[in-house]
């Protein structure tokens, strides 16, 4: 059977702390546009953690929601792009070619969740930053969609890796950037069509959502609803 | 009617063509500077970067996209005007069906621009076109917006033989009255004609099938137009009435672009006599049944909504009922159907200037009305923390200013290059029982003896 990719996010767990939107920058060459630009709604977080105040002062609540592309099963971004950019690959991923997207921003439109983001100038990095770029993953230029890919790169090196070392690929050995840096452990990433992973076990359980489940894209991303009252 | 008012008609309206005023240069310069300035923005928004458009997360489609519903709106008032009044043949079409038939072309070709301008990367649009490429990929039949570029295309192509095929007489006049080049290039544009008995029959018989064949496009351009929105779940928009609704905004609009277009060319290319009272009455009629259709569409869809109740919905439905864009929505409702109405149902004021007034209202409203379609619910989309606004930057609104001017420049450059009003069917319509053969020839003959 083949890998069908996953993520369960416990609401309980994430504090809320934007380590993994940092990670994903630093992973992903996503390029930081400055106040100037992020003022006027052009700030890319491929995740980023949404906040939500609930109840009046001074009996108020935060609660914390990190959104990601939640890599839809029957993903609304894909049939509407002209090009092929955006497609579903053979492991159940929302793959986005950036070649291929000549930027009608269609995607973006359809995505219920607002998590694809467009260059809207070519990237540039404050020097000395610019040298740390990540090599196994492209600079986009303008006028390119981009979005979170589940670090692609990393599962197809991780998967290159077993293969040559003629081994198993073990649950927990694919670790998203996002993942990595999570302190908490809010984020568990696996194959969900293996029963015997984490996020397997963790999406079946009782307190497991999906966002937006009513608009009928089977996303991939469980969210396991909050217990804790604090 | 005698051969000298025969050739008052033809001298009339070929007078626009053999007459240039100062006035006519000192347009074409001022158009064509606004036109030169608005290319100059989009380059200068290519080189610099989409980021010049006040375009943003989550607000991906907004200006351009506006008028790019827009025109093709304005696109629907030739064909479809015009060939159905061909079809039912209505005498008093004769004048006005060439006036409506060029702004469809016209209007389509700025239209059609507007998918490309709005483009990340504009130099890369012929990917939408599926032709064997080294890239072996065809283009995503399943996306809408390959949808449009074959409804465009074949609307434009269908439009430009509508127009072309009734202009080879005209052209074969301007031919048999010129020298020189002239005489060269209406000589090829006008295909070899010599108004021969067979000839008009196939005339007749190749317009009797354009004017079918074009209506079912028309209907589908517009409602593949509405696809783009409709396919989407995007609050609003995943509607299953916004193709009908799409069509009789189009049509709506469209009508309101033919009365200014003409009410201009009468008072400009002086052709009171041949634009009356009548065509505006009569045109006026139709603009206000559009209203009416017009206002049972906004009526049935904001009522559904309403009572549907759905959340997401019911977000975008208030922010335009009574929040921010309510100041826009109900201008729109004054625009599209307050005034038009008001103005249009009261046979006094169904005048020439009534129909104009009530026109410039159609068309602010109908680009309100797109503009309300388009913003408002990608503003508005289900995750309250992903909301925006969007407000537009010079480089939009250069660029569509330009789009008006661009118009207005080649609708003056067509009335200089071809009589605006059809002058054989002005001449058939004067003289239905000699019907034409007999008639032209003698002109014909009249012509080339006495230059």
């Amino acid at each position: 059977m083949p890998r069908k990719w996953g993520m369960a996010v416990d609401l309980d767990r994430c504090t809320g702390c934007g380590a993994c939107v940092t990670a994903c920058h630093a992973e992903n060459n996503i390029p930081t546009v400055g106040p100037e630009q992020a003022g006027r709604g052009r700030a890319m977080h491929w995740i980023r953690v949404e906040r939500y105040w609930e109840g009046e002062f001074p009996e108020v609540q935060l609660k914390f929601r990190p959104v990601m592309c939640q890599q839809c099963d029957a993903a609304p971004c894909e049939p509407v792009c002209p090009t092929y950019a955006s497609h579903h690959t053979a492991e159940g991923l929302n793959a986005q070619v950036y070649n291929r997207c000549i930027g009608t921003r269609y995607c973006a439109n359809a995505c219920p969740y607002n998590v694809r983001y467009f260059d809207f100038f070519n990237p540039e990095w404050p020097k000395p930053l610019h040298l740390q770029l990540n090599p196994d993953v492209s600079v986009r230029e303008v006028g390119v969609m981009e979005k979170c890919t589940f670090c692609v790169q990393r599962i197809n090196a991780t998967v290159g890796e077993a293969k040559a070392e003629k081994r198993e690929l073990k649950d927990g050995d694919i670790k998203p950037a996002c993942v990595q840096s999570c302190s908490a452990r809010a984020l568990v990433f696996g194959d969900l069509n293996d029963p015997e992973s984490e996020v397997s076990r963790l999406s079946k359980e009782p307190r497991g959502a999906k966002l937006l489940e009513d608009v009928g894209t089977l996303p991939k991303i469980t969210y396991l609803s909050r217990q804790s009252q604090t | 009617m005698s051969q000298a008012s025969n050739r008052r008609l033809t001298e009339d309206l070929l007078r626009p063509m053999q007459q240039t005023s100062w006035r006519f240069w000192t347009l074409v310069l001022f158009l064509g500077t606004i036109v030169a300035a608005g290319l100059g923005t989009w380059f200068y928004q290519m080189y610099m970067g989409f980021g010049m458009t006040g375009i943003n997360n989550p607000v991906y489609w907004a200006f351009y996209i506006t008028n790019f519903v827009f025109w093709i709106g304005i696109s629907h008032a030739g064909t479809l005007i015009s060939a159905i009044l061909r079809l039912v043949n209505a005498g008093w079409r004769r004048p006005v069906t060439r006036c409506a038939e060029v702004i469809t072309v016209f209007a389509l070709m700025i239209g059609a621009m507007f998918p490309i301008i709005h483009l990340g990367r504009p130099w890369l649009f012929f990917w939408l076109i599926p032709y064997p490429s080294s890239r072996l990929i065809w283009p995503n039949f399943r996306s809408p917006l390959v949808w449009d570029f074959f409804a465009i295309t074949t609307y434009l192509t269908g439009s430009v033989l509508f127009l072309l095929l009734p202009m080879i007489p005209d052209f074969a006049l301007i031919r048999d009255r010129t020298t020189g080049w002239r005489h060269w290039v209406y000589g090829k544009l006008a295909l070899g004609w010599q108004g021969t008995t067979k000839q008009w029959h196939r005339l007749e018989s190749a317009m009797q099938i354009m004017a079918i064949a074009i209506l079912p496009v028309a209907v589908s351009v517009h409602t593949i137009v509405s696809f783009d929105f409709s396919m989407a779940p995007v609050p609003m928009w995943h509607s299953t009435m916004f193709g009908p609704y799409f069509v009789a905004g189009a049509i709506f609009s469209g009508i309101a672009g033919l009365i200014i277009a003409m009410a201009t060319l009468r008072k400009l290319l002086h052709l009171e006599d041949y634009l009356h009272p009548v065509h505006f009455h009569n045109l006026g009629k139709l603009l206000l049944m559009m209203s009416l259709l017009w206002g049972y569409f906004v009526f049935a869809e904001r009522l559904t909504v309403w009572y549907g109740n759905e959340p997401s919905e019911m977000e975008v439905f208030w922010v335009t009922q009574r929040g921010s864009f309510a100041p826009l929505y109900w201008t729109m409702v004054v625009c599209n159907f307050v005034i038009p109405f008001s103005i249009l149902s009261l046979k006094k004021l169904r005048t020439i200037t009534g129909c104009v007034v009530a026109s410039c209202g159609v068309l602010v409203g109908m680009w309100l009305e797109r503009f309300l379609i388009v913003v408002p619910s990608l503003s508005h989309k289900y995750l309250p923390y992903a909301w925006g606004h969007y407000r537009p930057r010079p480089v939009e609104i250069m660029i569509t200013i330009s789009t008006f001017a661009a118009m207005m420049l080649l609708y003056t450059l067509f009335a200089k290059l071809v009589p605006i009003i059809s002058v054989w069917e002005l001449k058939v319509g004067e003289h239905p029982f000699l019907l034409n053969v007999e008639e032209d020839r003698r002109e014909h003959e009249l012509w080339t003896t006495n230059p």
